[in-house]
């Protein structure tokens, strides 16, 4: 479903000096597969995830990414939504004005159309809204707020959640949406995403946490350190890092 | 913020810019003590009103226009430019809707205000300003009914002609700015609302004003009385054709509120704004102010202005009564090389009187967007209360905003709250929309018009989706 190949990228910081982020990045993610990756704080997941989800202001120097056999390095970030491409941002953004429930409307519906599908009308939409609320815990006067503005830190990663159930997308990339979530909240996480786990869905979760994956159980663990994958593993190599840190596969690196 | 991630869109171009080819009377390019006296027999005018016209005219020629605004624009020539200007008509003045010219009606209806019974706007009355003269106002029976005079200005100096003596001039004074003086002197229609005590006006009324003659300009006058305990809602909307020489539009609305009486004013103004370069457009230089003359009396205005090459406005409200309330909701949006200046004032005299100002500014392209305002608490007004936001909202590298509130307070128990925001338009709530599905141009039209939410809320049902279609068109191309 997708693979990364060599993908090479770096920034410009406020100072034009050009700042390497990914150094020879390799994935390959089958349909149905739940990867996990993990890594110290500034390895670059974030970036990695805005990436793939086709985030500008990166140079990309060198590799490929591949989705469904496709070369979507020039697609724009609607287009691989269109495909099927979806990010639960670390930071879910506040859009002031601008009413949550219209907000998801009118992105799937331009989703919808891209794929060639017609619209779906209000009434479908409320009922298919009401129903998906439910299954993350959130109260329906969420539909009537700001996209994300006052939301909690766990009430904004609820409504990436839900975002999510509603768009049904094909390759879910999650950048720590367990992060500050009560016990809770954490399983509600788990059950939405595993709600869609199926043979032709896969997943991207990045955490920090072990905690997460003994809900959602991944196929593969990968650690990611200084902007490389240097470590790839069954769901026992969380259970690892959780004892040991990142430390001694940091030494590991250096020695090799 | 990268900049390559704003990338430009294809234009589309201004929907009303089309011209009617229709037979008029137009005078010729000039302007003299002789033209203002042809206007004024034009319109079988009394005689109070041609000698008013007459001092207007002789103090404006003392004047000079004014520099302070933040706006940049080659001298006008007053002597290019014709003062009037009225399609032909076999009568004096059409009795009813089937003696208008179809070619009005026809105009009308592309620009989407039906005049005719069966597509009338559902519980909108209508007057329709063509050029220099009214040339019909629907639902004028209805109104009739209720007590509720809503006709022409022309007509109401025919027919009223003491509440014109009574009342014009009294909010704007000639003498009070260049422009309200050059209006004075050679207006030559506009509308005239009535509601007498106690009415609650059954339904919006509306100013649709057109300007379709070349090298005309459009000096109208409108007039709006509301009695005490009475209420009304007014909407005027505006459009002109594309040409590439500028338009001079200098209108002057006063507002009268009063005891207990409600006005709430609102513009949707789509003049036409140039292209690109900033070739043609409507300069766009209006006195609106309103008094609130009666103890609790209130005065809205809100303004949605996303045409004209220049806009120069600051709809004002003198706050006389006691616990009288002045508001201000505006969004001003200046795209490739439009200039706004516009803002508010409020002037404090009564006690406990309230004011409210929004004002929510977007600039893209080159454009220019300036917001001034006045909050003036005069000794009398205790326990005056002033809140003012200013929001201003770039999308662009190229374009600026500027903010000058000045405050004037000569009373200690005043109470004055002010917050004002900059903000480049979000790169990550541009990406957020886009990874979600969104188009860029969607996702630039849903983040602006969340900005404007608050101000689109106070616009009347029927406009609130109008505005928010309206800022959509204007911003296209404006990403970059
Ligand atoms: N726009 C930027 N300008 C400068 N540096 C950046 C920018 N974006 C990312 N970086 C840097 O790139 C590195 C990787 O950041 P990234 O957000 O991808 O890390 P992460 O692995 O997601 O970390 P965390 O676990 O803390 O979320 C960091 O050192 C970060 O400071
Ligand atoms: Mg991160």
């Amino acid at each position: 479903m997708l693979q990364i190949k060599n993908l090479h990228a770096s920034i410009q910081d406020e100072k034009q000096k050009s700042k390497v982020i990914l150094r020879g990045i390799n994935l390959n993610i089958k349909p149905g597969e739940v990867h996990a990756i993990m890594g110290p704080n500034g390895s670059g997941k974030s970036t990695l995830a805005n990436i793939l989800a086709g985030r500008a202001g990166y140079d990309i120097s060198q590799g490929e990414i591949i989705f469904d056999e496709k070369n979507i390095f020039t697609l724009a970030p609607e287009e691989r939504a269109a495909l099927g491409l979806f990010l639960a941002f670390q930071y879910p953004v506040e859009i002031p004005g601008v009413n949550n429930m219209y907000f998801l409307k009118a992105a799937l519906n331009s989703l919808r159309k891209q794929r060639g599908l017609n619209e779906l009308d209000a009434m479908d939409f409320l009922t298919l809204i009401k129903n998906k609320i439910k299954e993350v815990c959130l109260n329906e006067s969420f539909l009537h707020r700001a996209v994300n503005e006052g939301f909690s830190g766990g009430e904004k990663k609820r409504n990436e959640v839900l975002q999510m159930l509603m768009l049904e997308p094909r390759l879910a990339i999650l950048d720590e949406t367990d992060s500050g979530l009560d016990i809770d909240a954490l399983q509600t996480v788990a059950k939405g995403v595993n709600s869609l786990r199926s043979e032709n869905r896969s997943f991207i979760i990045v955490t920090h946490y072990q905690r997460l994956l003994d809900y959602i159980v991944p196929d593969v663990v990968h650690v990611m350190v200084k902007g490389k994958i240097i470590k790839t593993g069954g769901k026992e190599l969380a259970l690892e890092l959780e004892a040991k840190g990142y430390g001694w596969l940091e030494e590991q690196v250096v020695v090799s | 913020m990268s900049n390559a991630y704003l990338k430009e869109v294809v234009n589309k171009s201004y929907e009303y810019g089309f011209v009617t080819p229709i037979e008029s009377d137009t005078f010729p390019p000039g302007l003299s003590e002789k033209v203002i006296r042809d206007i004024s027999k034009q319109k079988n005018e009394p005689e109070f009103l041609l000698q008013w016209r007459l001092k207007a005219y002789e103090y404006w020629l003392t004047l000079k226009a004014p520099q302070w605004a933040h706006i940049n624009y080659p001298e006008i020539d007053f002597q290019k430019i014709s003062y009037y200007s009225a399609p032909k008509i076999k009568k004096n003045a059409p009795k009813s809707l089937d003696e208008v010219d179809p070619q009005l009606l026809e105009t009308y209806k592309k620009l989407g205000i039906p005049l005719h019974e069966q597509g009338r706007l559902a519980g909108v009355a209508v007057d329709a300003v063509f050029d220099s003269v009214s040339v019909a106002t629907t639902f004028k029976e209805k109104l009739h009914e209720a007590g509720v005079i809503f006709c022409s200005f022309s007509e109401a100096v025919q027919k009223y002609p003491d509440l014109i003596e009574k009342y014009l001039g009294t909010v704007v004074p000639y003498r009070d700015n260049f422009f309200a003086a050059l209006n004075s002197a050679v207006f030559s229609d506009g509308s005239f609302v009535y509601i007498p005590k106690g009415v609650r006006c059954p339904m919006e009324l509306s100013t649709y004003f057109r300007i379709n003659a070349a090298n005309t300009g459009q000096f109208e006058r409108t007039l709006i009385i509301a009695d005490e305990n009475s209420v009304v809602s007014y909407l005027e909307g505006c459009t002109a054709p594309m040409r590439d020489e500028n338009q001079l539009h200098a209108a002057v609305v006063e507002l009268i509120a009063l005891e207990n009486a409600q006005i709430k004013y609102s513009t949707v103004q789509n003049w036409y704004p140039g292209d690109e370069e900033g070739r043609g457009g409507i300069f766009n230089f209006v006195t609106k102010r309103g008094a609130c003359r009666g103890k609790n009396s209130k005065i809205s205005w809100t303004q949605i202005e996303t045409g004209s090459a220049i806009t120069w406005k600051y709809p004002s409200v003198i706050l006389q009564g006691e616990n009288s309330v002045g508001e201000f909701y505006s969004v001003a949006l200046t795209n490739h090389k439009q200039q706004a200046d516009t803002g508010t004032k409020m002037i404090h005299i009564g006690k406990n009187s309230k004011s409210t100002i929004i004002s929510k500014g977007i600039s893209a392209g080159k454009g220019q967007n300036t917001y001034r305002g006045l909050v003036r608490v005069l000794p009398t007004a205790d326990n005056a209360r002033n809140f003012t936001q200013c929001d201003s909202l770039l999308l662009s590298d190229t374009c600026g905003a500027h903010t000058f509130p000045n405050l004037e307070i000569k009373n200690p128990t005043a109470k004055i709250e002010h917050e004002a925001s900059t903000s480049k338009i979000g790169e990550d709530q541009l990406f957020y929309c886009q990874q979600r599905g969104l188009t860029l141009e969607n996702a630039v039209s849903m983040i602006v018009n969340g900005f404007c939410k608050q101000v689109f809320n106070e616009l009347p049902m029927e406009f609130a989706v109008e505005a928010q279609k309206l800022l959509e068109v204007s911003l296209e191309g404006s990403v970059g």
